[in-house]
């Protein structure tokens, strides 16, 4: 769906953007629900147009939020709305829960065409359809120009936990194996090329996608899976630096086993940046027993998402609470979490 | 990355390091020139992969770390200033000057802009033309010639609303200082290969006679870097004090001629303060009589410019070449990336940061 050819439900046709009244309660409000929302997202609870979801939940679930603020809204591989649901997905999975429900909080931005409202929200839609979650509630809000960005989107998710999982940073222990389902860094450096207008020799795609069939599929082999995390902002480096340290134990990678696709090395070479540090939206990392490594991978590699699943490196009971990489040349370096956002270079 | 992992290859650095062991018969102090260059040295774990005979000093070549405190504290003045759309390389933003740094200008309300290239800024310039859209020219010979040609289109299209900060520095003449220097140790250059590739290497067959030190011109990659390093100690041994380059794919003796021209026709010689070194005659570039008129630190007068610098900073030694970071007081105490006391802490470039980053625990065993 692009655009230039999303056809607008006619009772919306009078605003061809967002005005101060689609967040103001009355009837440009409801308009907006019931044409766009409940058509897209439709489902029995937030049909009801009560003041809240009502939900039938048996035992532990898992909770997580996020905020999407992403700029631009459009990039290859993407949108703010797919990224929004998938984000808290992936989260609300990362701790071993079949994710099933999604609150949506829209904070629309006067000016926003509500034609690109529209693609937005039947983005959110599809991506919510394929990983089988269900949006049961949300809000919109509208701010003058000028006080936001045109739109930014709050996801909210629950899952119900596995019986018996317990996956969790804590978890990390001497002798794991850690496992990337994937490339690191296409998000973060596809977002940087359209934000940019950088042009490389074929254009760099984000990798957001749902993970949650894919996480199911690996702790249904059975395997020991001890910590599950989706190294987003501050990339792979950062996931593992919070891991090694909150279960003070050392990570030892093996640097060239790292998988990065060429334009994206090509593209951070260009810049200085480390594509360790760079954010990924579709990728998970994974410390699981030794002897479990092969079924997780071959768990991993069955989904699209997880084709280039690789081992990246182990847990030792060395330099704990740190994350050190073996160079290609025999060295070992320390991979320290960035300070703030990686700065391209001056020359 | 076919292209770069050939300059990678394990094998092909395991037989360099066999050899610059097989040659190294005393002890030697090799410095590399370009920050670029001491970062790829430590992240790749060189410096411990070499004989304990063969030490390597870190080089004044972060265009960042050098730049003189008043000059960034100017350039924070006029990227505050309402109606200036003030545009510089990214690494410059978190660089502190005397009270803050582009980070915090942007925070309170300055338009600044990272860029990728100088005529990006032009173009924000033709984009804004009821706005001042200043660049913060700095750097080596290497980053020169695009700011030269920025400045050249400017003029070409009389955009009046765009000028240039300007403060570039010059490797040889920093050389030069730095085996004038009577705490100097080092015997032989690494060359920064990029600075080369624009400037030839000409102008360093004067230095090498006059102080009898070696200067191989190299490049960046690790195969690049211990190549340098074993036709450096080769000399040294041989007793030669010759200029080479280790750098000939990327590299010639002339280098790019019509940038060279491009900076000739826009820049002029001047006496430099380098931030943490101090004054080195003729060591920097200033716009030229015809392009007096896009002076930046001209169009915006600004006054009241009172640098003050940590005192427990010393980048200086540090970009001198005669203390190692690690070996600094405040190194990862006072000072880190998060709470930089001086520039070297900050850029991509700087030596504290890459010790920082990539070299705090050496007591990480290397692999046989």
């Amino acid at each position: 769906m692009t655009i230039e050819n999303w056809t607008c439900p006619r009772p919306l046709r009078d605003h061809p953007t967002i005005v101060m009244g689609h967040g103001g309660g009355g009837q440009l409000s409801a308009e907006l629900i019931e044409h766009l929302f409940v058509p897209a997202f439709g489902n029995g609870e937030l049909t009801e147009l009560a003041d809240a979801a009502v939900l039938d939940v048996k035992g532990s679930i898992s909770f997580s939020t996020d905020t999407f603020t992403v700029h631009p809204r459009f990039f290859p591989g993407g949108d703010i709305g797919e990224l929004a649901i998938n984000g808290t997905v992936n989260d609300v999975a990362m701790r071993g829960a079949v994710p099933r429900y999604l609150s949506v909080g829209l904070v629309l931005e006067e000016g926003l065409p509500m034609a690109e409202l529209g693609v937005i929200v039947e983005s959110m839609a599809r991506a919510a359809a394929h990983a089988g979650v269900t949006i049961v509630t949300g809000d919109t809000k509208v701010v003058d120009r000028g006080h936001g960005d045109g739109i930014y989107i709050n996801t909210t998710g629950i899952g119900i936990m596995r019986p018996g999982a317990d996956i969790r940073p804590q978890r990390a222990i001497p002798g794991d194996v850690i496992i990337v389902s994937g490339t690191m860094g296409d998000h973060g450096m596809a977002i940087m090329s359209v934000r940019e207008g950088l042009e490389f020799e074929a254009s760099i795609r984000s990798d957001s996608a749902a993970l949650n069939h894919m996480i199911i599929d690996v702790l249904d082999t059975g395997a020991d899976v001890h910590v599950l995390r989706d190294p987003t902002r501050g990339g792979l480096a950062a996931s593992l630096n919070e891991i090694a340290k909150a279960a003070d134990v050392g990570v030892l990678l093996e640097e060239s086993a790292i998988p990065v696709d060429r334009t994206v090395a090509a593209a951070c070479e260009m810049l200085g940046m480390d594509p360790m540090y760079v954010a990924n939206e579709g990728k998970v990392v994974a410390f699981v027993a030794a002897d479990d490594a092969d079924r997780v991978l071959n768990a991993m590699r069955s989904h699209p998402e997880g084709v280039n699943a690789t081992i990246i490196g182990e847990v030792t009971d060395t330099h704990r609470g740190m994350v050190a990489a073996r160079t290609p040349l025999g060295s070992t370096r320390v991979v320290d979490m960035q300070v703030g956002e990686q700065l391209p270079r001056i020359c | 990355m076919k292209y770069l992992d050939e300059f990678r290859d394990p094998d092909l650095a395991r037989r360099l390091l066999d050899d610059i062991a097989e040659i190294t018969t005393k002890h030697h102090v090799l410095m590399e020139v370009c920050g670029g260059q001491t970062h790829s040295i430590i992240r790749n774990g060189i410096d411990r992969l070499l004989p304990d005979d063969i030490e390597m000093v870190h080089g004044p070549g972060c265009p960042v770390c050098v730049t003189p405190l008043e000059t960034i504290d100017k350039a924070l003045e006029i990227a505050s200033r309402d109606g200036v759309i003030f545009c510089s390389f990214g690494d410059m933003l978190r660089v502190p000057g005397s009270e803050r740094d582009l980070f915090s200008v942007k925070s309170t309300g300055g338009d600044v802009r990272i860029v990728y290239s100088p005529l990006d800024a032009v173009q924000i310039a033709r984009d804004n033309p009821d706005r001042e859209v200043v660049f913060f020219g700095i750097g080596f010979e290497t980053t020169a010639p695009a700011n030269a040609m920025a400045l050249y289109q400017a003029k070409q299209e009389d955009l009046t609303n765009f000028s240039m900060l300007v403060s570039h520095v010059l490797v040889p003449p920093a050389m030069r200082a730095i085996l004038d220097s009577p705490t100097n140790r080092v015997e032989a250059f690494l060359a920064a290969g990029h600075v080369c590739s624009v400037m030839g290497y000409e102008e360093y067959y004067p230095i090498a006679e006059q102080y009898g030190t070696p200067i191989v011109v190299t490049g960046f990659e690790p195969l690049d870097l211990l190549q340098g390093i074993k036709m450096a100690v080769l000399q040294l041994e041989d007793g030669r004090a010759e200029v080479e380059n280790a750098y000939q794919r990327a590299v010639t003796r002339e280098g790019n001629l019509p940038a060279q021209q491009m900076l000739a026709h826009v820049f002029t010689t001047v006496d430099r303060n380098w931030r943490g070194i101090g004054a080195i005659p003729r060591s920097g570039w200033a716009l030229g009589a015809d392009y007096e008129g896009f002076d930046a630190a001209e169009r915006f007068t600004v006054t009241h410019i009172d640098t003050v610098e940590s005192p427990l900073c010393h980048a200086g030694e540090v970009l001198r070449g005669t203390l190692k970071p690690d070996q600094c007081p405040a190194f990862g105490k006072e000072c880190t990336p998060r709470t930089p006391l001086g520039a070297t802490m900050v850029s991509a470039e700087g030596a504290c940061a890459a010790y920082y980053l990539y070299g705090r625990f050496t007591e990480l065993e290397t692999t046989p």
